[in-house]
């Protein structure tokens, strides 16, 4: 892990090279993921602050861990981002943008980004996580994009419900499943463009969004700009950046990015033995449930006494009826005090004021939702390193 | 004036202004600076894989006990499922590359 030094360091020197115009890809610092090969430069892009850089093209940026710390909302220039083909639309132009809707639709549309905005807007808070996060603490580890826990973030989005937008088109009866490109594609036309895939039912649920803002301004280019879709409580390969194509079609969608990508074990828990293969698959869907203490990073040297621990929680969308923490290694629980509601899609902030007596201590927290699910003590694990959601352990030496 | 800094100001305009739409977009991503390690058979590795990701996809994967059998792994993918246009005469070299190499 790194501190907070480190960042303002890196921010810094971000600031100098912005006053030089500099072009070079900055190695602002480097920081330390904990698991073997965690290496990672610190890189600043255009809108964003210092980033832990996983890699360069496509660009994909994770979220320094203490920055979760700071609020329940995660800056824009902050939040991760993740692509996975390296066609980005850099040159766009929103005043020429246009979405599609077309297939089984009454009347295909054509709409600009002026005609999106004219609608009656809605607003959301919720959660994006991609569905690697955590991908490099798997064990055994697991072929992927190597991050630790920096890939979410919580946002108030802005847009329009995508029910409203296939009203207007006229959904035909028959239609099964709702399907999202982005302007982002491959570099090879052999490469499958990546499109994503929601059931009817769900896409016309009235929360799924079509969303031009993120925390009060337009969306930052790497996160989709000028329009993106949220999709609440489920992963973020189904929030399809830059999108441009929404096609309503009779049959279950059978590109590559659902029907071999992004899938989970069909067993009652979507593990596996780990190593193992599974018999059976569906695509990855709701987030698992997940807390974790931000106020005091991994390794750190405390003072005994009287301390308050903070930190977050969130589901897939029942919302957050109780965090406990341990500082006994997970012998005895004590139940934190929740922070503000923003609703069930949102990071919950929580804090516990504790006592901590000399030692090696290691600190525990977990969630229940309001539907009763809970952390297991022990990593689930799938080979795609999917669904991360164990009881998340803070070791500290206490003085 | 340099475009990133000419970029910089047109975004702030436009954050400024909230939702008043401007001109293109014209995004840059700092240079890539990752580069794939010196090792037997670089040119096929570099020839093959840098031309849809950069490097660093590689650098940062897992240390695997059996090496050469989770890079076959990765090139048959990237062949079978991405369409890497990679000749037969090749893929050994790259696995041979990446084993040694990461």
């Amino acid at each position: 892990m790194f501190d907070r030094r480190d960042l303002l360091k890196g921010a810094g020197l971000a600031a100098m090279a912005a006053t030089l115009n500099s072009t070079r890809a900055l190695a602002l610092d480097t920081v330390t993921l904990p698991f073997a090969n965690g290496e990672r430069p610190l890189v600043k892009y255009p809108q964003k602050r210092p980033m832990i850089g996983l890699t360069s093209r496509p660009p994909q940026l994770e979220t320094p861990f203490a920055v979760f710390n700071d609020g329940p909302i995660t800056p824009n220039n902050a939040f991760f981002v993740r692509y996975h083909l390296a066609g980005l639309p850099y040159d766009l132009d929103p005043d020429k943008f246009t979405l599609e809707i077309k297939g089984k639709v009454d009347k295909p549309l054509k709409l600009s980004l002026k005609d999106i905005r004219k609608m009656k807007a809605t607003e959301i808070v919720a959660v994006n996580q991609c569905s690697g996060n955590s991908r490099g603490l798997f064990e055994p580890r697991v072929a992927g994009g190597q991050l630790a826990n920096g890939a979410m973030g919580n946002a108030r989005w802005r847009g329009v419900p995508l029910k409203a937008v296939l009203e207007m088109a006229g959904v035909q009866a028959g239609a099964k499943q709702v399907v999202f490109g982005g302007m982002d594609g491959p570099v090879s036309d052999k490469t499958p463009d990546f499109a994503k895939a929601l059931d009817l039912a769900h896409a016309t649920d009235g929360e799924v969004m079509l969303a031009y803002g993120m925390n009060g301004d337009d969306l930052p280019f790497l996160n989709g700009f000028p329009l993106r879709l949220v999709v609440p409580g489920y992963y973020g390969t189904y929030w399809v950046k830059h999108l441009n194509e929404i096609t309503v079609v009779d049959s279950v969608y059978d590109g590559f990015w659902m029907k071999s990508a992004y899938r989970i074990p069909d067993t009652p828990d979507n593990s596996i033995e780990p190593g193992t293969a599974p018999k059976a698959t569906i695509p990855i869907n709701r987030f698992t449930i997940r807390s974790f203490i931000t106020s005091i990073p991994d390794g750190a040297q405390l003072k005994a006494g009287r301390t308050t621990l903070r930190g977050i929680a969130f589901d897939g969308g029942k919302g957050i009826k109780n965090v406990s923490v341990s500082t006994d290694g997970g012998k005895t629980w004590a139940p934190a005090k929740l922070g503000k509601d923003l609703g069930n899609y949102s990071f919950r902030e929580w804090k516990l004021p504790v006592k901590l007596a000399a030692g090696q201590v290691e600190l525990k927290v977990r969630a229940t939702s309001n539907s009763g699910e809970t952390q297991p003590e022990t990593p689930r694990w799938n080979p795609a390193g999917y669904l991360r959601n164990v009881v998340e352990t803070v070791r500290v030496n206490v003085a | 004036m340099q475009r990133t800094a000419l970029l910089a100001i047109t975004l702030a305009v436009a954050t400024m202004v909230g939702s008043a739409l401007a001109a293109p977009v014209n995004y840059k991503t700092p240079d890539e600076v990752a580069a794939f390690k010196p090792g037997p058979n670089l040119e096929a590795v570099q020839s093959n894989c840098a031309a849809c990701h950069s490097s660093d996809y590689i650098a940062t994967q897992p240390p695997m006990k059996d090496k050469k059998a989770f890079w076959q792994a990765e090139v048959t993918k990237m062949i079978k499922v991405y369409g890497a246009p990679i000749d037969d005469a090749d893929v050994g070299k790259i696995v041979d590359y990446l084993a040694a190499t990461y």
